[in-house]
């Protein structure tokens, strides 16, 4: 009783601190909210005509938003980048932030399934994947398995943000034996979600660039390497816009675990290069399309490179202990490597496997701009869900928004009650 | 090749594929052999009219062996069928080879024994043994027909010329769009 | 939503039941409207949208389906177009043999297969691709070009070789459906369930044989171009943002035709029938050639063999 009362005030409390803030706040959410717009007017278009506005063909049938898709799951991995050392190695530095971690999860499952639902030739259908109400192909369908493993880990985060953040709320303390369980599920369950998305393309024997056994493995590694860096610029973003207190210490170890895995992602790539240059069979045409160009077509040339550099240069970034504990170096190299990782998660991934096709042809994808101007759309939602969900969540960590105190605009002056 | 030898073959396939098109739903196993068209065709596989040039049968109505008499000599040809161009086999090979000498209105095998133009892939058979053996049960050549029924079979002229066999060349039908020129089509998509 | 009233704070709070009547309101409108929006279209009607797995309808439901289904299309085309759901017939395995030293590239084959199964004119599909490749190299699909275009065919030094679906009989695509929209069908031919596909396209990315191709805008096919006696699984006019593929002319080949094909080769290179009947051209072919299946390391166990006749 009580709680069911007190739910229905969370929720439109958080409804009320999402809705109210400063000067900044309104001009990034209405901003972002003009790039939905504009993401939605060209999804509109693509309603009308078909997919055939993006650039996808059938030589190159998945492209810039199944690219993204994947990109993103990775992101949505990383969260228990925090979750291990928190409560695996019951680092207290971290456990007070892991909470964000989550709340990036689920930004990124939401952009994830913002993406699925453009891709598809007939989003009328949907249903049709909805296990008991259309007909969902599990187990033999690798699709079927990533629906349920995304969704179900989509719940469990929310689950535990909300029932966290309500806690916090209503100024209690939560229960330890119904969270724990939860959050080092959830360490399976993140490892679960990119495995099942990297096993989508392994299992083609159609495609030899996927069809390799590491691609799982490379999957984990750049997605562990890569998606803690938005939370590490996003930490020190939060520790100076708000009273979040978090330790220097918390972001320097979880730099200094990306570079491990940076390393491990290194090694993987370096050894999917080597197998098919050196092996030199026909299947190396995908990597030579990449990494050197194939029949004059070189577009993706210097990308693959880049992404190569970039690597590289955050790898040592961030093994390195001096730039890995300075500020301008370790930004650099976060930005650096979320580049590289994304990149190589589009380019480096979705078009090689695709390109030549499976009869030989090549088909130079590029997006198209309604392609572009949806996944602006689809990440300005990501980004806006985060938003809100910090913009809710932050004032209830920190003990100043709850069902006692509080109910002041968060982001006013401390001087103001 | 000749263009009226060119349009009659034409006709014969385009005769040939319009009912096909339509063939009714068999009821048994296929047997290729039904009754015969021509007299004296000894294994009765029916097959269409050998695709003469216009006017040109019966030859008897010109070689009835009173107004002509047989030449066996091998020779080119200057008083007639001059836009006969015979590119089959050795340069020593000429037309008796094949049409029997006393009756043009029929060929003859090498033993001698005539055989009519309806049966002239026996003729052929000679020679190319292993495609009239695919070609009796359906495997060389075109066939049209039910794939569990009727079928009906092409005389070997009707696809290739005697005189010269070798497979026309033929003009490609388009080549697929290539995917950069696929794109919404103009005025929209309803 | 609330009975338990909180403080007002200074400057005030809005009462929550007001937000909550307006929200209602507000989800139910955009449901509706998102579900008809999603089509891109206004047209979709109630029955469409609920349309269930084509293998999990009564007969009833199939019979409604196709009187649907036949009432558009004489609405769209103006004129009488049949659907048919002809069952596979029993006792029948479909088998096809392409002998590949007999085809000239010329592409009939394409255009017939074009009219026959109701193929969007613009964007252009073509079911069957015919690559031409080096007679030196061989079967090597890095060597392939589809495009070619000269005066005429066959072109010295090259050989040709048509592919289209090869209706494996372990299909790589129907594996990876995640609504189960495509299916292996008694007759060996893999089907597609137009009203059930999502579009997806990751049978597209699993098919080894670049068989199956997609809707990727509203299919353009001139009224006067409708071939009429279609079935369901197979030629019927497709809609936007579904996949398609040869389907063995389903529509002719259960009713004991050949498919427009193996009709229309005027070099008689394709061969078509039953597997299981031993008096079949197929398995005169199986038996007396030396066939081959398209990248056969891939284990799809096609129903579709290349030979050399010559």
């Amino acid at each position: 009783m009580f709680t069911l009362r007190n739910f229905s005030g969370f929720f439109s409390d958080t409804l009320r601190l999402m809705t109210k803030g400063g000067r900044l706040y309104y001009a990034w959410v209405g901003f972002l909210l003009l790039l939905i717009a504009i993401g939605a007017g060209a999804y509109i278009g693509q309603l009308k005509d078909g997919l055939i506005v993006t650039k996808m063909r059938d030589q190159v049938s998945w492209g810039f938003y199944i690219g993204n898709f994947t990109f993103l799951v990775g992101v949505a991995a990383a969260a228990i980048m925090l979750v291990i050392p928190a409560y695996i190695y019951d680092w207290e530095p971290i456990k007070e932030i892991t909470i964000l971690g989550e709340m990036l999860a689920i930004s990124a499952l939401v952009m994830c399934l913002g993406f699925v639902m453009v891709d598809i030739g007939r989003p009328d259908r949907f249903w049709h994947i909805i296990p008991l109400v259309g007909r969902l192909n599990w187990p033999q369908s690798m699709l079927a398995w990533d629906v349920i493993v995304l969704n179900l880990y989509l719940l469990l985060n929310w689950f535990v943000v909300t029932y966290l953040l309500f806690c916090a709320y209503t100024e209690r303390h939560y229960v330890k034996k119904l969270v724990l369980p939860l959050v080092l599920l959830s360490i399976p369950m993140a490892v679960s979600i990119h495995t099942v998305t990297a096993y989508l393309y392994n299992g083609l024997a159609a495609r030899p660039f996927w069809n390799s056994a590491i691609l799982a493995p490379r999957f984990l590694a750049s997605a562990f390497c890569s998606g803690p860096a938005i939370l590490l610029i996003l930490l020190q973003v939060l520790r100076k816009t708000t009273k979040l207190t978090i330790k220097d210490e918390a972001i320097f170890k979880v730099a200094e675990l990306m570079a491990y895995t940076m390393g491990f992602n290194l090694f993987l790539t370096a050894a999917e290069a080597f197998k098919e240059l050196y092996s030199g069979t026909e299947h190396m045409v995908y990597f030579q399309y990449l990494l050197f160009g194939l029949k004059g077509h070189t577009t993706l040339v210097p990308y693959a490179w880049a992404s190569i550099l970039c690597g590289l240069v955050a790898f040592i970034l961030f093994l390195v202990p001096r730039t890995r504990t300075n500020w301008v170096t370790l930004n650099i190299g976060c930005v650096l490597i979320y580049a590289s990782v994304y990149i190589e998660k589009g380019m480096g991934l979705i078009i090689p496997g695709l390109t030549p096709d499976v009869l030989g042809d090549i088909y130079v994808y590029r997006p198209s701009f309604t392609e572009i101007a949806v996944a602006a759309g689809i990440f300005a939602i990501g980004f806006l869900v985060f938003t809100l969900m910090l913009k809710a969540a932050v004032p209830m960590m920190l003990g100043e928004f709850t069902i006692t105190k509080g109910r002041t605009p968060v982001e006013a002056p401390p001087q103001e009650i | 090749m000749r263009l009226p030898t060119l349009s009659t073959l034409v006709a014969g396939l385009l005769i040939l594929l319009g009912p096909a098109v339509f063939a009714d739903p068999p009821a048994a196993k296929p047997h290729p052999e039904t009754t015969t068209e021509g007299p004296g065709a000894p294994e009765g596989i029916q097959v269409p009219k050998p695709p003469f040039s216009e006017g040109i049968f019966p030859c008897t109505s010109c070689h009835d062996g009173k107004s002509m008499k047989p030449n066996l000599k091998r020779r080119e040809l200057t008083d007639m069928h001059t836009d006969i161009a015979l590119h089959h086999g050795p340069a020593s090979r000429w037309c008796l080879d094949c049409h029997d000498a006393n009756n043009r209105d029929s060929l003859h095998l090498a033993s001698g024994e005539k055989v009519p133009f309806t049966a002239s892939y026996l003729l052929c058979g000679q020679c190319h043994g292993d495609k009239l053996r695919d070609w009796r049960v359906g495997v060389h050549g075109k066939r049209t027909g039910s794939w569990n029924g009727p079928k009906q079979y092409l005389l070997c002229v009707n696809c290739h010329n005697p005189h010269t066999p070798r497979f026309q060349a033929l003009k490609p039908m388009p080549a697929p769009t290539p995917p950069e020129q696929i794109q919404t089509r103009k005025g929209g998509a309803r | 939503m609330t009975d338990h009233k909180p403080e007002c704070p200074i400057g005030g709070c809005e009462p929550p039941a007001t937000i909550g009547g307006t929200r209602r309101e507000f989800l139910g409108a955009a449901t509706a409207a998102m579900a008809t929006a999603l089509t891109g279209c206004g047209t979709l009607s109630k029955e469409e949208f609920l349309q269930h797995n084509f293998r999990e309808l009564s007969k009833q439901e199939v019979l409604d389906v196709i009187a649907r289904l036949e009432k558009e299309y004489q609405a769209k085309y103006g004129k009488e177009v049949k659907v048919a759901n002809t069952p596979p017939i029993p006792g029948v395995i479909f088998g096809y043999a392409l002998d590949l030293s007999r085809c000239i590239g010329c592409r009939r084959c394409v255009h017939a297969c074009v009219k026959e199964n109701n193929q969007s004119r613009d964007p252009e599909i073509q079911w069957i691709r015919v690559l031409q490749m080096d007679k030196e190299e061989g079967v090597n699909v890095q060597h392939a070009d589809a495009y070619y275009n000269p005066k005429e065919v066959p072109e010295e030094g090259h050989f040709y070789m048509p592919v289209q679906c090869q209706q494996c009989k372990k299909p790589p695509c129907t594996k990876v459906c995640p609504v189960g929209a495509t299916w292996r069908d008694k007759d060996g031919i893999v089907v597609v369930d137009y009203n059930w596909c999502i579009g997806c396209r990751y049978c597209m990315a699993a098919c080894p044989y670049g068989a199956r191709h997609f809707n990727w805008g509203e299919p353009h096919l001139p009224a006067d171009e409708v071939n009429p006696k279609t079935h369901y699984l197979g030629n019927r006019p497709r809609p936007k943002g579904v996949v398609e593929k040869c389907t063995f002319c389903i529509q002719r080949t259960r009713n004991g035709q050949y498919p427009a094909c193996v009709e229309i080769c005027p070099t008689g290179s394709r061969k078509f029938g039953n597997l299981l009947d031993k008096d079949s051209e197929i398995r005169y072919v199986l038996e007396n050639k030396r066939v081959f299946k398209f990248k056969e390391d891939l284990n799809t166990q096609p129903n579709f063999f290349y030979f050399y006749g010559v």
